[in-house]
């Protein structure tokens, strides 16, 4: 593995972003505080109202942990994706079609209960 | 460093070479936003940049400039140092995925072998998809430390897109990974040489006048791959993220100048990993259609009649090769922004969980039945 590149060039690049957001602060200068309104987020020009932790929807949460779920069985296809030839190739081919399509149907019945307990509907 | 080389040389050389991939990444990205404004104007029947230097090349280095001339501000409710770092941070996932593409044949040089990529990884595949989905982290501290509602919000919206594609992405990836057999793109691209040739049920059918390329034995794993990595890019039509009317801008309505500056770079070099991806996996990658390695390189071999300079020869032609199919995808990229309109935001996660998820998975087992009746029954 080149470990030792991509450590190099991940301290590269955060250096090299660090520099460009100094050197733009050097050339452009720090926001002068003229009022206080200059310095709040952005609003509509009415005054700010919404405090900082502004609360959000739970069905982005849903969605993260419904990701989590088929995103580890789709890395668990990966390996048997891999060596399906070789197992067929070996003589091992019903075996390996056998046990993925046990898999595959559960990861279906998942996803067919995941979409009819309207899981997924955003309104 | 972990084997990087054997010589100081080499190690000198290969640490060189990761800088030069990443600056010539940087250096695409205004040429790349150069192209979108003007090729925009010309879709929408206007003129585009044309007033700063000879059709407006020179436009980029005046952008430069009133970039670094902007106030640099930072919100009085922001987080400063997550606001500060999301920029730094968005460049770093598009810049080392992108490294691991192999861009031409290995350049030779005396006994010194260089290849033309970042550096090469036998797991590829895996680490540019684990690499690249960091992605969502950056879009997320840039919501949280703006300390706006709209950044938030469009945050949320932004990694809960990013991550619903990547499932259709991941999966469409499966039925590449069984027709080739391997997590290195290097044979990847090797598999993809000479004409296409289809083995099953014991005989072999050659269709000389077509290259070996993926898409030929993945067109639905190709369009879904494919539509996935807009999403991920956040390019329209699934650019969410942003929303002029509910959003402002989405994640980086608190963020100017330089910082958002950077998001771009992350933005067009998640562009970059797609249309190399795209090239790597479906169209042959760095190979020339109709001419493998071996024989383009004889052929260089009889005109010059020197091995070395052949080699380098051959390695540029490669190159060539490659940047031809990487530009015409960036230029899709491109096209399809500018002419498809914009989906609303339950409709695209209906796409991405109800009907791209269900056509990969339909992808992934009608290649792995092909592959299994094709070798198991001999007629």
């Amino acid at each position: 593995m080149p470990l030792g590149g991509i450590i190099f060039i991940t301290v590269f690049i955060a250096v090299f972003g660090t520099f460009l957001i100094y050197l733009a602060r050097w050339t452009g200068g720090r926001a002068k505080r003229t009022s206080n309104a200059k310095m709040e987020i952005y609003e509509c020009g009415i005054p700010e109202l919404e405090k900082k932790d502004t609360k959000v929807s739970v069905k982005f949460y849903l969605t993260a942990i419904l990701f989590i779920l088929f995103d580890i069985e789709i890395i668990f296809m990966y390996p048997w994706a891999l060596h399906f030839k070789e197992f067929i190739a070996a003589g091992a081919g019903p075996f390996v079609f056998i046990s993925m399509a046990v898999f595959l149907a559960i990861f279906i019945f998942g996803l067919w209960w995941e979409i009819k307990s309207k899981a997924l509907e955003w309104d | 460093m972990i084997n990087m080389g054997s010589t100081t040389l080499e190690i000198t050389i290969n640490i060189i070479k990761t800088v030069l991939v990443f600056l010539m990444m940087v250096q695409l990205v205004p040429i790349l936003v150069w192209v979108e404004r003007r090729g925009s104007a010309f879709i929408q029947n206007r003129f585009g940049p044309n007033r700063v230097g000879p059709l407006g090349l020179v436009q980029l280095l005046a952008d430069a400039v009133k970039f670094l001339t902007k106030e640099d501000f930072v919100p009085d409710k922001g987080n400063r140092f997550l606001f500060y770092a999301a920029p730094v941070f968005a460049l770093i996932p598009a810049a080392i995925a992108y490294m691991a593409i192999p861009m031409s044949t290995p350049l030779i040089v005396g006994d010194a072998k260089f290849l033309i990529q970042g550096f090469e990884i036998n797991v590829g595949i895996v680490f540019i998809l684990g690499i690249s989905s960091l992605a969502a982290y950056t879009i997320l501290m840039a919501g949280w430390g703006s300390g706006s509602k709209f950044s938030l919000m469009g945050a949320m919206r932004a990694s809960a897109q990013i991550i619903s594609y990547e499932l259709a992405l991941g999966l469409s990836i499966v039925g590449v990974i069984m027709t080739y057999g391997t997590f290195n793109l290097s044979e990847m691209i090797a598999a993809q040489q000479g004409p296409l040739t289809f083995t099953a049920l014991g005989s072999t059918t050659v269709l000389s006048f077509l290259p070996n390329w993926g898409i030929f034995y993945q067109p639905l794993g190709a369009l879904i791959f494919f539509a996935a990595t807009f999403a991920e890019s956040n390019r329209l039509p699934f650019d969410l993220a942003e929303g002029e009317a509910e959003l402002v801008a989405g994640f980086h309505t608190e963020y100017g100048g330089f910082k958002m500056l950077m998001f771009f770079i992350g933005e067009y070099g998640h562009m970059m990993i797609a249309s190399g991806l795209m090239a790597t996996f479906f169209f042959g990658g760095y190979g020339i259609p109709y001419i493998s390695v071996q024989e383009m390189y004889l052929k260089l071999f009889e005109l010059t009649g020197d091995a070395g300079f052949a080699n380098i020869l051959n390695t540029v032609a490669h190159f060539l090769s490659y940047n031809v199919k990487f530009i015409l995808f960036l230029w899709f990229f491109i096209h399809v922004r500018w002419t498809l309109p914009r989906f609303r935001y339950d409709q695209l996660m209906d796409l991405g969980w109800k009907t791209m998820l269900p056509w990969a998975l339909v992808n992934t087992i009608l290649t792995a039945v092909a592959i299994f009746v094709a070798a198991q029954f001999v007629l």
